[in-house]
């Protein structure tokens, strides 16, 4: 069984297990739960390993100081990391209680047996409970990962179906977000942001001010930060509506406004070879060549994505109090650790005097505002002493200042021999950066990378990122093909001054490479004059990658997919960072006479490793394809020289209700085989297939994203 | 600030309250009432929706005054005594939410829509639910919840 990262960092049983004296028990983890349902898997895991009901089982909500620091909750990578800590963490623990109860009841240790924390000798009434032997008591011990973990054939609650954690909650409307957070004393904050980026406060009427300050609200400015605090929340809205008329703003330049997709391969840029591993080097970018003389036929294609949000549908909020010199931040971003740095670092104070506590917020995604405005809280509670500080982002602040999922332009050429193989491969993708999470050890300074720093009075400057040189981050993230081609060429291109803010979204570069590659394999099966099915799998060795694409290719048939009137089909495939989760995708779609895209069918194979809770993975399965289909089909944030116009859900549309398709999950069976994080795998197959079958509904083959309306009529125009 | 005399979930309740607020921050901030969610504040989005005199209705424009003489259901009035609804039960089983912030607007709009109308097609389904928005992609989930109530006859 594989270790952790996460215990060679936290190698003691008692960051991880506690046996409470609740007859509970509480599993401490840094991965928080955003409605993956990570809580539910890790939750299972410990029940399977101690032999406890699940329902007896408690995820601790992160906060620095007290849980393990795994970083952040992203990457796909939460079950690989705490999943298999918790997993040996637990056999440990359940170990360790059956050596206290061997002593504790004079018996054979081997001859024990458990029953939901109850430990009997067979046969007798001789009985001890984990809580009598452990309740409310550390174990002192590390972790030991050569205890065993049960066989998968012993498994009575991993791959069952369980109600998830907190589902009772949330369908309840009990469940506490951040945004319904209530303390002693609270005030309610809203910011008053500027029109854009560039802009700053040339002046504010005091006559405003005095007037809000006399009534009892908190002004708080400093430098062009500004925002309000007051006792209601509805007079926090007012407030900053009164506040928002008395500022006035200094423009700037405004904000570029160039033709994106024409930045985005004429800008400055930073050029570099990716190579085998898909980590790109730095050294000369090879010339694309002339094609091989074997070539029977050379395709050349440019697709195209703009920037998405992760609009997420509440909006961020942070929560902070200052008091005596220490500042608390109830925050619903994806690394409390990250975020204490980031936040000690920008207002110049000690790591220890900050304490940062996870709450659950509206689904993130990626890293949306949920880190700016727990700072935004910071900056208004250390205004303000004494009272903890609950500041919301409003719509209009999380549309125009959420960093963003960079736009991308994919460029593809291959060639294929008269046997219809692959034998040459050029791939160069060109973005901004990904990488724009405030963290320690990474490039730049974390500080930098919270919005409201930009703001202040004595301005950091905006971060300047440099490539990132690790395998499958950022813009190269599945760049590489997972395909058997000889030597690709493969270039990532991080390009300079482009105008939007933007960082990490699900998937990262991912999707738009992936909707690339395997829009592009089509058009390579179509010239080679074979199926899509075999051209992919004519590609591959792994077999593992070829039982899903052939599952999917099974599950299509049998429900005869495209087979109708104006309907179309399409797959696609990838294995999200050469490394997680294995993917297939199927999409049906009907072109309606409005040029809109009707999804009418969607199959998805996907082999995970291992599969915990198996209604966990097709929910997110599920939902990761509705969301690429939102990106794919809808999406694009848009912009003029004031500012972004995409400030609301009616300018920057998603997938509602009336385009869902159906969605039928194969689960590929895998027991006692390594976690493959699956979160983000589906997003670029999804994209791809779509593409594929809107081609074979119409035979137009669209590059740029969104496919909507617009973009099929003028396809169709030219 | 004026006296507003409401009726949520059953109950007679006053508050004092500005005439202006949106009848969402008097639920939320004065009741306690903090399952009607706010997502956008605009209409746009359905997460603060509750159900008015049978109706599924918005919360996070109109004024809580303009309520006065209504009878007015959030999500939290829909478990009586601690028993999920139904609906809800349908939804937690179907495991109808990821991050369940569009859930409880979600959750009232099917329970509005089910309760003048128990045999939905389709398209009245969609058609009840088009105002709600769901970044976490919890739709199918959402939509096989109320399938299932149907077919098992609510
Ligand atoms: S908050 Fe009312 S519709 Fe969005
Ligand atoms: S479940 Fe997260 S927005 Fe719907």
């Amino acid at each position: 069984m594989a270790g952790s990262a996460s215990l060679e960092t936290h190698p003691g049983l008692d960051q991880w297990i506690e046996i409470t004296e609740d007859e509970r028990i509480l599993v401490h983890t840094g991965k928080v739960d955003i409605g993956q349902r990570i809580s539910t898997a890790l939750a299972m895991i410990a029940a399977e390993e101690l032999d406890v009901d699940y329902d007896r089982i408690d995820i601790k909500r992160t906060e620095t100081g007290i849980d393990p620091n795994e970083g952040f909750t992203a990457g796909s990578m939460s079950m690989m990391h705490s999943g298999n800590a918790v997993r040996h963490a637990a056999a440990t623990a359940r170990a360790r209680l059956l050596d206290m109860a061997a002593d504790e009841l004079g018996a054979e240790r081997d001859s024990l047996e458990i029953d939901d924390g109850l430990i009997q000798v067979p046969g007798t009434n001789r009985s001890v409970s984990f809580w009598e032997l452990a309740g409310g008591k550390p174990f002192e011990a590390d972790v030991d990962i050569d205890i065993p973990v049960k066989a998968p054939a012993g498994h009575s609650v991993i791959g069952q179906t369980v109600l998830a954690k907190g589902m009772t909650g949330i369908v309840s409307g009990k469940m506490e977000y951040l945004h319904d957070l209530r303390l002693p004393g609270m005030k309610f904050g809203r910011l008053v942001r500027p029109p854009h980026y560039r802009a700053s406060l040339k002046s504010l009427d005091a006559g405003v001010v005095e007037r809000l300050e006399a009534s009892g609200v908190s002004v708080i400015r400093n430098g062009s930060f500004l925002a309000v605090a007051a006792e209601g929340e509805y007079e926090a809205v007012k407030a900053a509506a009164r506040l928002a008329n008395a500022a006035e703003w200094d423009m700037g330049g405004g904000l570029p406004t160039q033709e994106l997709y024409e930045a985005l391969t004429a800008n400055e840029r930073i050029s570099l070879p990716v190579v085998e591993g898909g980590a790109p080097i730095d050294a000369p970018v090879p010339a694309l060549a002339d094609p091989p003389a074997e070539a029977a036929a050379t395709l050349s294609a440019r697709y195209e994505k703009p920037y998405h949000m992760h609009g997420s549908i509440g909006p961020s909020a942070g929560c902070a109090v200052f008091e005596d010199g220490r500042l608390t931040v109830w925050t619903h971003n994806q690394g409390v650790y990250p975020l204490r740095a980031a936040i000690a670092e920008a207002l110049e104070m000690e790591p220890d005097d900050v304490h940062v506590r996870f709450v659950p917020g509206a689904g993130c995604y990626g890293h949306n505002g949920a880190d700016d405005a727990a700072f935004d809280a910071a900056l208004c509670a250390i205004a303000v002493p004494g009272a903890p500080i609950l500041l919301k982002w409003t719509r209009d602040d999380e549309h125009a200042w959420e960093p963003y999922g960079s736009a991308m332009v994919m460029e593809l050429r291959a060639s294929i021999d008269g046997g219809g193989r692959i034998i040459d491969w050029s791939h160069e993708s060109y973005g901004d950066t990904f990488m724009g999470r405030p963290a320690p050890g990474r490039a730049g300074t974390p500080a930098e990378k919270l919005v409201s720093t930009h703001f202040m009075e004595n301005p950091i400057d905006w971060p300047v990122p440099p490539p990132t040189m690790g395998a499958h981050v950022g813009i190269h993230r599945n760049l590489e093909p997972f395909y058997n081609f000889p030597v690709p060429r493969l270039v990532k291109n991080l390009v300079r001054g482009m105008p939007l803010r933007v960082s990490a979204l699900r998937t990262l570069g991912a999707f738009g490479n992936t909707v690339a590659i395997e829009a592009f394999m089509n058009e390579l099966a179509e010239a080679a004059g074979i199926d899509p099915v075999t051209f992919r799998l004519n590609h591959l060795d792994d077999d593992r990658a070829k039982e899903c694409i052939t599952a999917l290719a099974g599950m299509m048939a049998a429900d005869e997919a495209g087979d109708g009137d104006g309907l179309g089909q399409g797959i696609a495939f990838a294995r999200y960072k050469n490394s997680a989760a294995y993917c297939a995708t199927g999409a049906e779609v009907e072109i309606t006479d409005e040029a809109e895209v009707k999804l009418t069918r969607a199959w998805i194979a996907c082999d995970a490793g291992e599969v915990v809770d198996p209604h966990g993975l097709i929910a997110q399965l599920e939902g990761g394809y509705i969301q690429a289909a939102s990106w794919t089909l809808y999406e694009q944030v848009t912009w003029d020289r004031d500012g972004i116009t995409s400030r609301d859900w009616d300018s920057y549309p998603i997938l509602r209700f009336d385009n869902v398709p159906e969605v039928e999950c194969r689960l590929m069976e895998r027991p006692g085989m390594p976690f493959l994080g699956a979160g983000e795998t589906v997003a670029g197959p999804a994209g791809g297939a779509i593409a594929n079958a809107i081609h074979d509904a119409i035979g137009i083959r669209l590059r740029r994203m969104p496919f909507n309306r617009d973009a099929i009529r003028a396809a169709a125009l030219a | 600030m004026a006296k507003i005399s409401l009726s949520v979930n059953g109950e007679r309740r006053e508050v004092e309250a500005d005439p202006a607020a949106p009848l969402i921050f008097v639920l939320r901030d004065q009741l306690g009432l903090t399952g009607p969610k706010l997502g956008c504040a605009q209409e746009q989005c359905g997460a603060c929706a509750v159900i008015v005199d049978g109706e599924r209705t918005l919360s996070c424009v109109r004024a809580a005054s303009e309520f006065e003489g209504n009878e007015i259901t959030t999500v939290e009035g829909l478990s009586g005594g601690g028993e999920l609804s139904p609906i809800q039960q349908a939804f937690a089983e179907m495991g109808a939410a990821q991050c369940g912030y569009c859930t409880p607007g979600i959750v009232i709009a099917a329970t509005a829509l089910l309760s003048s109308n128990p045999r939905p097609s389709e398209d009245e389904i969609v058609e009840a639910l088009h105002q709600h928005l769901c970044r976490c992609g919890s739709h199918r989930r959402v939509l096989a919840a109320i399938d299932n109530l149907i077919a098992g006859g609510v």
